[in-house]
């Protein structure tokens, strides 16, 4: 039985400095491992739109970071103002951005898309005034 | 230590006084070579004497020897003194650079995706791309390199003009770093390049300096001209494009930064990124003689002297890029560090082991053990290619522990002593 590796990171709401330094370790971690790159691309992209989603709109997430031989699982579970409504937020084009963040480049509503579109497997638990929980898996073979 | 340190990849370690180099890890930067305060790095260029066997020898100096003189030296005398000190003929590149920028220009008119596209120019840009983005290698634009159209040009021209032989005419190139000898030496994609060998402009300055007052200033070579001559400095590319939406980046970790982003999927509406692993682009090349600010200046004053005509008829480039003159044939491939396994289950417990060690060490990144980073030091020590006590830090740990335990075993012993002597007394 072999011990799955896992590692967490801390991403705080509104620190843009720091946004998308899990996804770069997380891609570092995987590129020792072997890992296809086409798979780390995937982890990457949805990786970084899930770190955006915390940096963005959420107080403070704990992002856990899991493999196995058989696939990589990612879980940001995050205290926020949860998402009311989520299959509008899954939708394409949709977006509660503010006119700031569209001036940076995000907010085009293609956050959680692109999440689900990278990952085989996406769960979203969300409670508003609470917080949203995302799991996602990519498998490796 | 000032090479492992500065080395971008990480592909450095010393131990016991010497350097080495883990080759699958080097990008060829040479930024090694700038640093290194005993000049105990040196790249392999040829000399003079290794092109006798050619029967007739090309200059194609990079357009950063054009900065490297004073400012009213025209790029056309320093042609002129290339062939005044023993080349047959000497060739700019920089109506070359001119060309390939129409080319990149009709590349991003006519292919859509993927964006943005970098440029594959600098060698030690697209290394670190096989190596480390391999993710990224289809967005490196398929444009030959202005260095090998102009060897190419010069090579067929002189075929025709003289009924030689490719082989006996070697073209050689005048670099301004390490990286280009790679790409001549090892081309990313294809077998052959048309480049003959490569002197690092530092070596070939002096003589070409001595020659420079005896040559014509006007005449003899024809006039150097276009917006190829802002190659050599930051935004050179750029600024001779007409795409809007391109960014001009310098350095390697700014490089890495903007790879990241583009590996998450930002940046998808910016059209072109010109990508040096040099601050200061070419002219900044770790071989060159001039400080690179100093030349940057002279670069500008050029382009604004002679930038302003073209070299090139946009028109026929635009014929002979649909004719594929700028393409090349397949794909670059990536070069992918060696995984701490081959087999995920084993590289998933090197992986823990390594992070576990590196709990235990000191987190300075002092260098001392001959690794560049505590976290490199615990892939070494994992991996089998150093040892734990190389790390003072659990060096001086381990002694204390054993001292401590040899202080303790003699006393017990003396303690013995005492007691047996105590107990066998008369």
């Amino acid at each position: 039985m072999v011990m799955p590796f896992s590692q967490s990171f801390t991403i705080e709401g509104r620190n843009f400095f720091n946004a998308g330094k899990a996804s770069t370790e997380i891609k570092s971690l995987l590129k020792q491992l072997g890992i296809d790159a086409m798979i780390i691309r995937r982890v990457a992209i949805a990786t970084y739109e899930a770190e955006m989603n915390v940096v963005m709109y959420a107080q403070q997430a704990v992002l856990t970071f899991e493999v196995t031989p058989e696939a990589i699982r990612i879980v940001v579970d995050d205290r926020g103002p949860g998402i009311p409504n989520i299959d509008l937020a899954m939708q394409e084009g949709y977006s509660t951005a503010t006119a700031e963040m569209r001036e940076m480049g995000f907010g085009a509503g293609m956050g959680l898309p692109n999440i689900k579109k990278n990952a085989d497997e996406l769960k979203i638990e969300s409670a508003v005034g609470k917080g949203t929980k995302l799991q996602m898996t990519i498998f490796i073979n | 230590m000032a090479c492992m340190r500065i080395c971008p990849t990480q592909a450095i370690r010393v131990r016991g006084t010497k350097a080495s180099l883990l080759k699958d890890r080097c990008i060829d930067c040479g930024e090694c070579v700038r640093v290194c305060p005993n000049s105990a790095i040196v790249p392999q260029t040829s000399s003079f004497s290794d092109f006798s066997k050619f029967k007739y020898t090309v200059a194609i100096p990079s357009p950063v020897f054009y900065s490297q003189f004073g400012k009213d030296v025209s790029p056309s005398t320093i042609l002129s003194a290339l062939k005044k000190i023993g080349f047959n003929d000497a060739y700019d590149v920089a109506c070359a650079s001119e060309a390939v920028s129409i080319g990149i220009q009709e590349y991003l008119d006519s292919v859509g995706s993927p964006r943005p596209l970098i440029s594959p120019f600098c060698p030690a840009i697209v290394r670190l791309i096989q190596i480390r983005y391999p993710n990224l290698l289809d967005h490196l634009i398929p444009i030959e390199s202005p260095m090998e159209i102009a060897a190419r040009e010069a090579k067929h021209q002189k075929m025709k003009e003289l009924g030689l032989k490719d082989t006996e005419i070697g073209v050689i190139y005048l670099t301004p770093c390490p990286a280009k000898m790679l790409a001549i030496k090892h081309p990313p994609r294809k077998k052959h390049s048309f480049v003959d060998g490569t002197i690092a402009i530092s070596e070939i300055y002096p003589s070409v300096l001595q020659a420079l007052p005896g040559v014509s200033q006007n005449g003899e070579m024809p006039e150097v001209r276009g917006l190829g001559l802002g190659w050599p400095i930051l935004g050179g590319q750029v600024a001779s494009l007409k795409a809007e939406d391109c960014l001009a980046i310098g350095g390697l970790s700014e490089a890495v930064r903007i790879f990241e982003d583009i590996e998450n999927g930002k940046l998808k509406d910016i059209q072109y990124v010109e990508v040096h692993s040099c601050p200061t682009s070419c002219v900044g090349g770790s071989l060159n003689v001039e400080n690179s600010y100093i030349a940057r200046g002279r670069v500008l004053r050029m382009v604004r002297k002679f930038g302003s005509k073209p070299c090139q008829d946009r028109e026929k480039i635009r014929e002979l890029y649909r004719k594929n003159f700028f393409s090349l044939p397949g794909k670059i491939p990536p070069v992918p560090l060696q995984p701490l396994d081959e087999d995920i289950s084993k590289a998933l417990q090197k992986l823990q082991q390594k992070q576990q060690m590196y709990e235990q060490l000191p987190k300075i990144d002092c260098g001392a053990c001959g690794s560049p980073t505590c976290m490199a030091f615990a892939e070494d020590v994992i991996l089998g290619n150093a040892h734990v006590d190389e790390c003072v830090f659990i060096a001086v740990k381990n002694f204390e522990a054993l001292s401590s335990s040899l202080v303790e075993t003699i006393h017990r012993h003396s303690q013995k002593i005492s007691n047996t002597r105590e107990t066998l007394r008369p």
